[in-house]
């Protein structure tokens, strides 16, 4: 298309002008901050050098590699868990007649609930004196709270991820139903007049067509756990603790020089973040040229 | 056109047990933890085993009220915080949004990723490395401060929801209130704002809620001295005091649940919750 000649060219700059400001000098400006500070210039306490030293400094730490791996596998477990259980229960949705509108309501209903109640919440519900305890000593299972498994502020993030499971299924499974209305019911009908069967119909047409909305619902709520810091902060253990927290203790500590190695840790979790999006955008790239061939 | 009689031969009816199955574990799933929050906020004692309380009490919900709990000024705060970053959001994003919604032109794309970011990128680490800058311009510990951290999600928020709004409207509308003489001011005023105020309503309830609902960017910009509800509840939470914890998680959830209430009624289900996340 040409719009060089188009009249309304300096206006829509001026409209979008106020935004991109926010955005250049807030965010882009946050992140060039926590970049050059992470190589070690803060003139604030009189350094005034670039160098490695925090990088080298966070990664010869025997807990970085504890909180990074903690911090993955927090990110990806919540994330396929709830990735899982959206799908089922999106399908399973679209499949009733009656009562959809009130399924999709309770369904949706914690998408607004901030991250710092559920925090609260999980804990009332899985510690060891918390309500699935309680039922659990209702049934006989256990007589005291100590031998109730622990699941929040333990070692494994087993309450952090039930958190983010709760949160993320409810994300994920709202895009999955926009999806799967836009799909609309006509490519299984053609599918099972041609004489598809139901696993056929799910992954040979209806999986492939919902999948890109879905994969991307996914990525973020993957790049949001992995940056995320409150939920762990307030469900965590004290050891090992996810990069978030970890950045925010080095970055509170007395000793000024930490804050090198807090912002090296900022550039960590954005960098993590960064490379799924764009791992998913350019898997997404390769799988929409790929269903226009 | 759908035909009822396929050439395969109906399919058999498929069992619809898996299926409620799965449905009940939702309901279940979803509502079941707030439930202990609503019965903690009214126990005044609630010791292992007992399923419910020995004794029910007013003690939690007369504490949040009383002048010692310093409830009351943080709800302030946190209502002047959501309010005035609503506001701005909504000054700065509708137009973006416009522009992202009803133009074509060169560099859209860059753009929409440009604006897309502070979305995706983790806030968190960004505002860590915010903060120097905020120190050396004093707006660091003020409600200024914290105001413009809040915009770095709030207005790219605000102007992808109003870009997909925009994207649906007509200029045409606009064209003939133009040609019938009608002032920008009059444009706007009588057919612009009224075609996307259901959408523009939506965005602002949910700025609000982003605003609202943050707690790491007040803690890191804030330094403790702005205390938001978040930030009270966090104390709270970390003292033990189940019952006054829970109390006040109600009274933070509650903008939620009207939020909620009001798109039910107006949008009927709500589409538009699709894009909200790290709240």
């Amino acid at each position: 298309m040409f719009w060089s000649a188009d009249p309304e060219r300096p206006r829509i700059w001026l409209m979008l002008a106020p935004t991109l400001a926010v955005v250049v000098l807030l965010f882009g400006g946050g992140l060039f901050f926590a970049l050059i500070q992470s190589f070690g210039f803060l003139p604030l306490i009189g350094q005034t050098g670039f160098s490695l030293a925090a990088y080298a400094a966070v990664l010869r730490q025997s807990s970085f590699l504890a909180s990074l791996l903690l911090t993955l596998y927090i990110a990806v477990a919540s994330t396929l868990i709830a990735t899982a259980l959206a799908v089922a229960v999106a399908l399973a949705i679209r499949a009733t007649m009656r009562g959809r509108q009130a399924l999709s309501f309770i369904f949706q209903f914690n998408l607004p609930i901030p991250h710092l109640v559920g925090a609260v919440a999980m804990a009332d519900v899985l510690s060891q004196s918390g309500l699935l305890a309680r039922v659990a000593a209702a049934f006989g299972l256990i007589d005291d709270p100590g031998q109730f498994p622990v699941l929040v502020f333990d070692r494994a993030g087993f309450g952090i991820i039930a958190e983010y499971v709760w949160k993320e299924t409810a994300f994920i499974g709202v895009t999955t139903l926009a999806v799967l209305h836009a799909i609309g019911p006509e490519y299984e009908e053609l599918a099972r007049s041609l004489g598809a069967n139901r696993w056929q119909r799910f992954r040979l047409v209806l999986l492939p067509l919902m999948l890109p909305g879905v994969l991307a619902a996914s990525v973020i709520a993957f790049a949001f756990s992995f940056g995320a810091f409150e939920v762990p902060y307030l469900l965590g253990a004290s050891y090992p603790q996810v990069l978030p927290v970890l950045a925010y203790k080095r970055y509170t500590a007395v000793d000024l020089a930490a804050r090198a190695e807090a912002m090296a840790l900022c550039v960590i979790i954005t960098l993590v973040a960064g490379a799924a999006i764009v791992a998913y955008l350019h898997v997404s790239r390769r799988y929409l040229r790929r269903e226009a061939d | 056109m759908r035909s009822a009689e396929s050439p395969a031969g109906p399919s058999p009816p498929r069992p619809p047990l898996l299926r409620w199955f799965v449905l009940a574990a939702m309901v279940i799933c979803m509502l079941l933890p707030i439930i202990p929050l609503v019965i903690w906020s009214f126990a005044f004692r609630w010791s292992f085993p007992d399923l419910l309380p020995e004794r029910w009490s007013l003690r939690a919900w007369r504490y949040l009220a009383a002048p010692e709990s310093q409830v009351l000024p943080a709800l302030r705060d946190s209502l002047l915080l959501a309010g005035a970053v609503t506001l701005l959001a909504t000054l700065i994003g509708v137009p973006a949004g416009r522009a992202l919604g009803m133009y074509r032109f060169r560099g859209r794309a860059l753009i929409e990723m440009l604006i897309l970011a502070p979305l995706i990128v983790p806030a968190f680490a960004v505002s860590l490395g915010m903060q120097i800058v905020f120190i050396r311009y004093g707006l660091a510990d003020t409600f200024l401060g914290v105001t413009l951290v809040h915009l770095v999600p709030a207005t790219p928020y605000m102007a992808l929801v109003m870009a997909g709004v925009f994207a649906n409207f007509d200029r045409q509308y606009e064209d003939l209130a133009r040609t019938l003489g009608a002032r920008p001011a009059q444009v706007w005023w009588w057919v612009t704002l009224p075609a996307v105020l259901p959408g523009l309503v939506v965005g602002a309830l949910f700025v609000f809620l982003i605003s609202w609902s943050q707690y790491a960017l007040t803690l890191i910009i804030g330094g403790g001295r702005l205390v938001t509800l978040p930030m009270l509840l966090f104390a709270f939470a970390r003292s033990g005091d189940n019952a006054v914890t829970a109390a006040l998680s109600l009274v933070f959830i509650a903008p939620a649940v009207v939020l909620l209430a009001l798109i039910a009624r107006f949008l009927g289900a709500a589409p538009a919750a699709g894009g909200i996340r790290g709240l």
